[in-house]
C-alpha cells in the first residue's frame, strides 16, 4: 500500500512537473499564505507577554508541531477529501476496478509538492521555539514522536471525513470542519478555549492529542482540565483507536457505495 | 466464469414532500437475476436505459454490493475480494476513461503494469502486440486529454487487456465512435475472444455490435432477464417490421402497395412503408420500383430498440 502510494504520487508529480513554473509558484504561495497565520501570532506576542498562560516560545512550539503534523497528513491523504466529487462524477467506479485500494488512488490524486510550502514557516517556528525552550534530548525525541503521532491522527480524521461523504455526498465543506477546523484549533493553546470545548476535543474528536496533551508534559505545564498525568501519554492509544474507527467507517462506506446511473 | 443466482439490488430513493417530510421508497434495480457465462463465451447484454444493465455490471466488478443473492466471477465473490478480482478482470467504460487524463498513453500503460504487477518482458511483448493490432503507435506519446474519442477508446481497450484478463467487461465501448473506429474495435474484440479465449461481456445499444460479435444475447428489462439465447432466436421471438423509405419522382395520391406492406407515413413524395417480418423485402422493392417512378429507395433493418421494445410488450420468453 505504501509502495503503491509512492508510485502513484510520483506519477502525478511527473504530470505536474510538465508545468514547473506553476509548481514553484504554488509552493511559494502555500508558504506565504501559511506565514500569514504566523504573523498574526507574532503581532499577538508583541502586545501580550503570555497567551493562555504560555510564552511566545511555548505557543510557537504548539503551532509549529501541529502545522507540521497537519501538512504531512494533508500531503499523505488530504486529497481523499474529494471523494464526494468522485462519487458524483462516477469516477470512483474507475478506481474500484483497479487492484489497488481506492483510498490510495484518491489520496495521491493530483499529488503536488505544493503543500510542502507550509512546512517552511511551520518548521522555522518549531526550530526557533525549541531553541528557546530548555528541552532535554528525551524531550526532543518526545516532540518528534508527538509530531508523527499527530500526523497519523490527522490522517485518520481525513479518512473519517472522506467516509462521511459516502453518505453526505455534497458534504465536502461540512467535513472540512474537523480537518481544516482541527488544525486551526490545535495551532493555539487549548487553555484559550472554554473548558467544555476542550473536554469535547479531548473525549470526542480527540484533537487535544495532536499536540496539546503531550506538549503539556514536554513543557512541564499543569492540565487546565486537571486530567491525570497518564493522559499526556495516551496519544498513540487514541490515535490507534481513531485509525480503527476510520478504517471501519471507510469499509462501511465502500459497502454502501451506490454509484451513479449509466 | 460468471455465476449469478437470485441476485437482487435495491436502492432506497428519497422523495421530498415538503420542507421536512421525506418519504423513503425501495427501488429494485435488479430483481432475483440468475445466469451463467462459461469461459470463452462472447455475450451481448441488452436492455433499455434504467433496466439494470449497469447495476449488474457494477455488481460483477465489485463496485456495488448486491442486496441479496450469490455472485461468483472467476470463482471469487466480487464485492468481498474486489482487489483480487481486479487482477483477472478488464473493464472498459465507454462513457468515461480509466486512464490518467494528464499522462501520455505510454506512461499510463507503464503505471498499469506496476499496479497489476505484470512482468516487464511480458508487458513489453503484450504492449507491442496490442499497439500493432490497434494501431496505437502514432499517439503513444500523447496525453490522454488530447486524444480523439476513437484513439482514447483504443487506449482504454489496451489498458484493460495489458494484464491478459480472463474476463473482459465492456460497457458501451462503441458509443459515439465513427464507422471506421467501430469496425476496428469490433474486429479487435472478435480476435481477442477467438485467439486468446477471453470471455467477453458486452453491453451496447448498437445492434451492429451484437450482430457481428455475440453468439449469445441476454436481454434485461425491469431488473429481470427477459431473454437469453441467440440473436436469431431473439429476432424470432419478437419479429419487428423493417422500414422501406421510398422517394417518388412525383407525389402520387394513392400509391399501390404489394401485399404485406403498410403505409406508415408520407411527406410529399416520400413514403415510409412497413414490411412485415415474413414478407420478402427484395420482392417488395422490385414491385414498388415497377409500379412507380422511384427517385430513391432505402431499406432499414429494425434496430435493436424495436426488437427489444416488442419483446418487452410480450411476456418473458425462454429460449
Amino acid at each position: 500500500m505504501v509502495r503503491t502510494w509512492f508510485l502513484l504520487a510520483w506519477t502525478w508529480l511527473r504530470a505536474a512537473a510538465q508545468y514547473p513554473g506553476t509548481m514553484l509558484l504554488m509552493t511559494a504561495g502555500a508558504a506565504v499564505s501559511t506565514s500569514l497565520d504566523l504573523i498574526a501570532l507574532v503581532i499577538l506576542f508583541t502586545h501580550l507577554p503570555l497567551l493562555g498562560g504560555l510564552t511566545a516560545a511555548e505557543a510557537g512550539f504548539l503551532y509549529g508541531a501541529c502545522q507540521i503534523s497537519f501538512t504531512i497528513s494533508d500531503l499523505a491523504v488530504g486529497a481523499a477529501d474529494r471523494l464526494g466529487r468522485h462519487i458524483r462524477a462516477g469516477t470512483l467506479d474507475t478506481m474500484l476496478i483497479r487492484p489497488v485500494s481506492p483510498l490510495v488512488q484518491l489520496a495521491t490524486e493530483d499529488f503536488t509538492p505544493r503543500k510542502l510550502g507550509r512546512l517552511l514557516p511551520a518548521g522555522t517556528v518549531l526550530v526557533w521555539s525549541t531553541a528557546r525552550l530548555d528541552l532535554t534530548p528525551a524531550d526532543l525525541l518526545l516532540t518528534l514522536l508527538m509530531v508523527v503521532n499527530g500526523a497519523v491522527l490527522f490522517c485518520a480524521l481525513w479518512v473519517l471525513a472522506a467516509s462521511a461523504q459516502f453518505v453526505l455526498v455534497t458534504g465536502h465543506e461540512a467535513t472540512k470542519a474537523v480537518t481544516w477546523g482541527g488544525v486551526f484549533m490545535t495551532q493555539h493553546p487549548m487553555s484559550l478555549y472554554g473548558r467544555d470545548f476542550v473536554r469535547a476535543v479531548t473525549f470526542t474528536v480527540p484533537l487535544a492529542f495532536v499536540n496539546w496533551q503531550p506538549s503539556l508534559y514536554i513543557l512541564g505545564k499543569p492540565d487546565p482540565l486537571g486530567l491525570p498525568e497518564f493522559v499526556r501519554f495516551l496519544g498513540p492509544v487514541v490515535t490507534a483507536l481513531l485509525c480503527a474507527v476510520a478504517a471501519a467507517a471507510w469499509r462501511a462506506g465502500l459497502r454502501h457505495h451506490r454509484s451513479t446511473g449509466s | 466464469m460468471i455465476h449469478l443466482s437470485e441476485v437482487s439490488k435495491t436502492f432506497p430513493v428519497h422523495h421530498r414532500k415538503g420542507p421536512l417530510r421525506r418519504t423513503r421508497k425501495l427501488v429494485t434495480a435488479v430483481d432475483a437475476m440468475s445466469f451463467d457465462v462459461a469461459p470463452g463465451e462472447f455475450v451481448g447484454y441488452l436492455g433499455p436505459n434504467g433496466a439494470g444493465k449497469s447495476t449488474t455490471i457494477k455488481m460483477l466488478t465489485g463496485i456495488l454490493t448486491p442486496s441479496s443473492g450469490r455472485i461468483r466471477v472467476a470463482g471469487l465473490d466480487p464485492s468481498r475480494r474486489r482487489t483480487e478480482l481486479a487482477l483477472r478482470l478488464g473493464v472498459v467504460f465507454g462513457q468515461r476513461t480509466t486512464l490518467w487524463w494528464d499522462l501520455p498513453l505510454r506512461d499510463s500503460f507503464a503505471l498499469i503494469r506496476r499496479l497489476y504487477k505484470v512482468e516487464q518482458q511480458r508487458f513489453a511483448a503484450r504492449l507491442a502486440e496490442l499497439t500493432e493490432l490497434l494501431d496505437l503507435g502514432p499517439f503513444l506519446g500523447t496525453p490522454v486529454r488530447q486524444l480523439s474519442l476513437g484513439q482514447r477508446m483504443r487506449g482504454d481497450l489496451t489498458a484493460a487487456l495489458l494484464h491478459s484478463p480472463a474476463l473482459l467487461v465492456l460497457d458501451e465501448p462503441t458509443i459515439g465512435l465513427d464507422v471506421v473506429s467501430k469496425a476496428t474495435v469490433r474486429e479487435f474484440l472478435a480476435r481477442v475472444n477467438a485467439e486468446e479465449g477471453t470471455t467477453i461481456l458486452l453491453t451496447t445499444h448498437d445492434l451492429g455490435d451484437i450482430e457481428r460479435l455475440c453468439r449469445r444475447v441476454m436481454v434485461i428489462d425491469h431488473g429481470r432477464l427477459a431473454f437469453d439465447g441467440t440473436l436469431d432466436a431473439l429476432r424470432a421471438t419478437a419479429p419487428a417490421d423493417r422500414t422501406l423509405v421510398v422517394d417518388l419522382a412525383s407525389p402520387v395520391p394513392a400509391p399501390a402497395l404489394p401485399e404485406g406492406v403498410r403505409l406508415v407515413r408520407r411527406e410529399g413524395p416520400r413514403l415510409w412503408l412497413a414490411i412485415a417480418p415474413e414478407t420478402n423485402a427484395a420482392s417488395v422493392v422490385a414491385a414498388v420500383a415497377r409500379d412507380h417512378d422511384v427517385a430513391d429507395i432505402a431499406l432499414r433493418e429494425p434496430d435493436i430498440e424495436d426488437v427489444v421494445t416488442r419483446l418487452y410488450r410480450g411476456s418473458p420468453v425462454e429460449a
